[in-house]
Parts: C-alpha cells; structure tokens; sequence
C-alpha cells in the first residue's frame, strides 16, 4: 500500500517537469520563454519546499507514518527542481557566461542567497539515502534542519527578484513562516 | 477624422513584411513621414535590434499594475475599460490651464510612426511602431511660467474600472516625470497608437507618452493630468522605493539595479536559444539625448 502511494506521489511530483518540457518543446512558453522556465522552475521549488515542510505536521496531526514515508522524497524533488532552475540560468540565460554570473552572484543578494540555498541543498541530497541516515544517526535529522534555512533563503531569493512588495513572495513567505512556526511549539510541547 | 489606416486594409503579416521590406532600404519610402524628424529615424538605426516586436507580444505581455502585476492581467482584466470620453488638463505653471479632449488630440496632432525600442527595467525589450507625435507639440497649446522646470504626469485613477488600483502595490495615482528639456525633446512621444491601430487598453489608451532612451515605468499609461511644476515631482516608483528607481531613470547599463543587473536583456519573442543582447547606453539614443545631460554624474542622478 505504502509503495505504491509512495509511487504515485514520484509521478505526481514529475508532472510540473513534464509540464514545461511540454511547453518547450510545443512552443508554449510566451513572450518571455528564458523567465517563463526560470519562473516555472523556482516557484515548483518553493512548492516542494513548502511540500516537505508540511509533512511533520501532517503527521502530528493525522498520526499517519505515510507522510514521513515521502518527506524524503519531496526533499529530492526540492533539488531536483532547484537544479533544473539553477540550471537554466546558467545554461540557457547566461549561456555560461561566467562573468556576468559570478557577478550576480557576488554583488546581486537575491542571486547569492538563491545560489546559497542551493549549495546548502547538496549535502541534504547526498544524505538521502536510507544507508545514509542509518550511518549518521542523531546527526542525520540536526543535518536535514538546514532545510529551514534553505528555505528562509528561497522566500528572500522571491522576494528580492520582485520589483516591488508582490503577492505571491509574500504568500510563499508567510507559508514557510507558519510551517515553521509549527515546530517552535512543537519543541516546546515534548 | 475619416482616413483609411494602413492595418485596414493590410493583413498584419504582410504588413510586417511591408516594414522590413521597407527598412531594408534604410531611408526608403517608409521614411518619408518621418523625413521632417530625421533625427528619429537615425535613432532606430542605431539600435541593434531592428525586429519589430509582434502585435500579440506588444498587447500581451504589459506592465501595467493598475490592471494587476501579471504580465497577462493588463490585457485580460482592461478589456472592458472606458477610455472615452476622456480629458486631459494641462495646469500647474502655465499662463492658462487647458483641457482639451481627446477627440481634439486626434483632431489637431498628425500622428505618424514611431518605431522606437522599450527597454523595461525587469530586463526585457520590446520593439514597438508606436503611432504618435512629440510632446512638445502638446505642450505648446499653453504658455509656462518662468516657475516651470518639471513636467508631472498623472494617470487616470479609477479602482472601480482598475482592479490593480484596489491594492497598495503603487502609490496611486501613478505619478512620472521628466525635466522640461526632457519633455521638450522631440523623441518624447505623445502615443494614441501602435501598429496604425488605435491604441490597445492594455498599452495606455487613450493617451500614454514614450520616452524611449529610458526604463519603460516613466512612460505614463492613460494620462489625465500634465502639470507643469517647479520642483522634481515624486514619481509612483519613486515613493516605492527612492534607492532603486530614481527619477531620471535613463537606460544605463553601467548602474544596475541594486538587485539585479542591466547590462544586458532579453529581446522579447525570441526564442529559448536566442542570447541576451547587451543594454545599450539610453537604450541606443544617446546620439539625439546624451547632450541633455552633459556634465551630470548619471551615477548619482540614476
């Protein structure tokens, strides 16, 4: 039973990725098709985020090990996603530009703290595996709370790349927020 | 004011084949509106980017937050927008005020082409065949006072029509500016139209100006009011965030965003393969407008 949740919730995650590979190869994509993937890209990640977030508390609250179950799972689909919008900026942007990129990098803050929370995002994907969490024990879960971090820096990154004070980053903001509000009350509780 | 319009009777396809057939020759017969401003036609020769933007790209993908901060909500959520009738007062430092119509505009102004480049300050650009004519023509219907240094422009302000105008995202009304000498230059352009169609809701209607050597937010969509003013105005963007969008606001690839870069951009309809381009100084008008700011540190006055 578990297994076959476990894959059906892998499909669903891949639906966004079929979506915009879809989109670019049937010519959907717009005006502006470079920021319509870019855009496509981070905002699943935020989702993932927020996805993977969700899950311990689900898990409080309907006493079901099904979510735990696909937490680590959605935290790849957080890389996957991420690496995919990393990838075109690099790629397809900037075409490996490496001048202008490390100059963004370094000078622009929504591009280093986006950048950051990819970096951050390598170790979390590395430990993924079940021998992994076995080998690292208490560390694994001290680890994986980086998350909270990455995702602090993913809100900021949609905020700072918005002209002005926008909708959307700050809905994405205040979910993250509350999700790990959630936790604050949790460790108070036990 | 019956006159048969080119669109009319020209499928737009062929249209478009007409103005690169016609650009191919540089100074050819489509010129000739123009041959009176020669300084304009230049200036499009000096852009690189000598693709004309498509009709479906120019009407679908706006700024235009009045309407909502999607680039799809201006033409979805406009659609329905009363632009007649409409008035537009020109006060302030003038000897006598003035409004006059619209109608009187399109009566009293020869509009002609304009293909002039958009440079938004996001990072994409758009080639656009405005039809128009220079401000300064506008502006000459009344006589400034000595006191008149700055031109103010106010958009219509209607939460009503505008569903954009219901949330805090600007300070409504939206407010631009120029100096004087700016708005008396003849690039500045008083737009009732684009590609010799009457001007699209989603792209200002009915009146908007374009000021094509800088970012695209200072030129104004549905314009109510032209107030002649002693000191710099505040702009919209400006009361937003006064570190990020100054009131010069000249397309300048050496100072960036404080978030993000403007050294180069993204031409608009083209596809994923395509490269950026790189951001010309006053988006490639330096020529006809670098002399209004000779002497000024454009770093400081960004």
């Amino acid at each position: 039973m578990i297994r076959y949740l476990k894959s059906s919730v892998f499909t669903l995650s891949l639906i966004p990725f079929f979506l915009i590979t879809y989109k670019i190869f049937f010519n959907k994509l717009g005006p502006e098709p470079v920021k319509e993937i870019t855009h496509f890209t981070g905002e699943w990640t935020l989702v993932f985020i927020c996805l993977t977030l969700a899950m311990s508390p689900l898990k409080r609250f309907t006493k079901l090990t099904f979510w735990i179950n696909i937490r680590r799972m959605l935290g790849l689909f957080v890389f996957f996603y991420a690496t995919l919008h990393l990838l075109t900026y690099v790629v397809i942007d900037y075409r490996f530009d490496w001048g202008p990129i490390l100059n963004d990098v370094v000078k622009k803050k929504y591009i280093y703290i986006g950048f950051s929370a990819w970096i951050l995002l390598i170790p979390l994907a590395l430990t993924s595996s079940k021998k992994m969490v076995r080998l690292l024990k208490q560390n694994w879960k001290k680890l994986h709370r980086l998350i909270y971090i990455i995702a602090i820096f993913g809100s900021l990154h949609f905020i700072w790349l918005s002209k002005t004070i926008f909708f959307k980053p700050l809905i994405y903001t205040l979910i993250i927020l509350f999700l790990l509000s959630l936790r604050i009350k949790f460790k108070k509780n036990t | 004011m019956k006159k048969f319009k080119y669109s009319e009777i020209t499928p737009e396809k062929i249209y478009k084949k007409r103005r690169s057939f016609i650009k191919s020759f540089g100074f050819g017969f489509g010129s000739l509106a123009l041959s009176t401003l020669p300084l304009i036609n230049n200036s499009f020769a000096n852009v690189d980017q000598n693709k004309v933007t498509s009709f479906e790209d120019i009407t679908t993908y706006n700024n235009y937050y009045e309407f909502g901060t999607g680039k799809s909500d201006p033409y979805i959520r406009s659609q329905n927008f009363k632009t007649s009738p409409w008035n537009i007062k020109i006060e302030g430092e003038v000897e006598k005020p003035l409004e006059i119509s619209m109608e009187e505009i399109l009566s009293s102004f020869q509009s002609e082409e304009r293909i002039l480049k958009l440079r938004c300050v996001e990072g994409w650009s758009m080639v656009i065949p405005w039809n128009g004519f220079s401000l300064s023509q506008l502006l000459s219907k009344v006589t400034f006072t000595s006191k008149a240094k700055f031109v103010e422009f106010e958009s219509v302000y209607d939460p009503d029509q505008m569903s954009g105008q219901r949330y805090p995202v600007l300070n409504w009304p939206y407010k631009e500016g120029l100096k004087i000498d700016e708005a008396m230059h003849p690039l500045t352009t008083v737009v009732t139209g684009l590609y010799n169609k009457k001007l699209p809701n989603q792209n200002g209607a009915p009146l908007r100006i374009f000021i094509p050597w800088k970012y695209g937010f200072k030129s104004s969509k549905a314009i109510v009011k032209i107030k002649l003013v002693e000191k710099m105005p505040t702009s919209s963007w400006m009361w937003a965030s006064p570190r990020e969008y100054g009131f010069y606001s000249n397309v300048n690839p050496k100072v960036d965003h404080p978030r993000w870069s403007q050294a180069t951009e993204r031409v608009i309809g083209n596809d994923i393969f395509a490269p950026r381009i790189k951001t010309e100084m006053f988006n490639g008008y330096g020529d006809q407008v670098a002399n209004l700011y000779t002497g000024m540190d454009l770093k400081k006055y960004f």
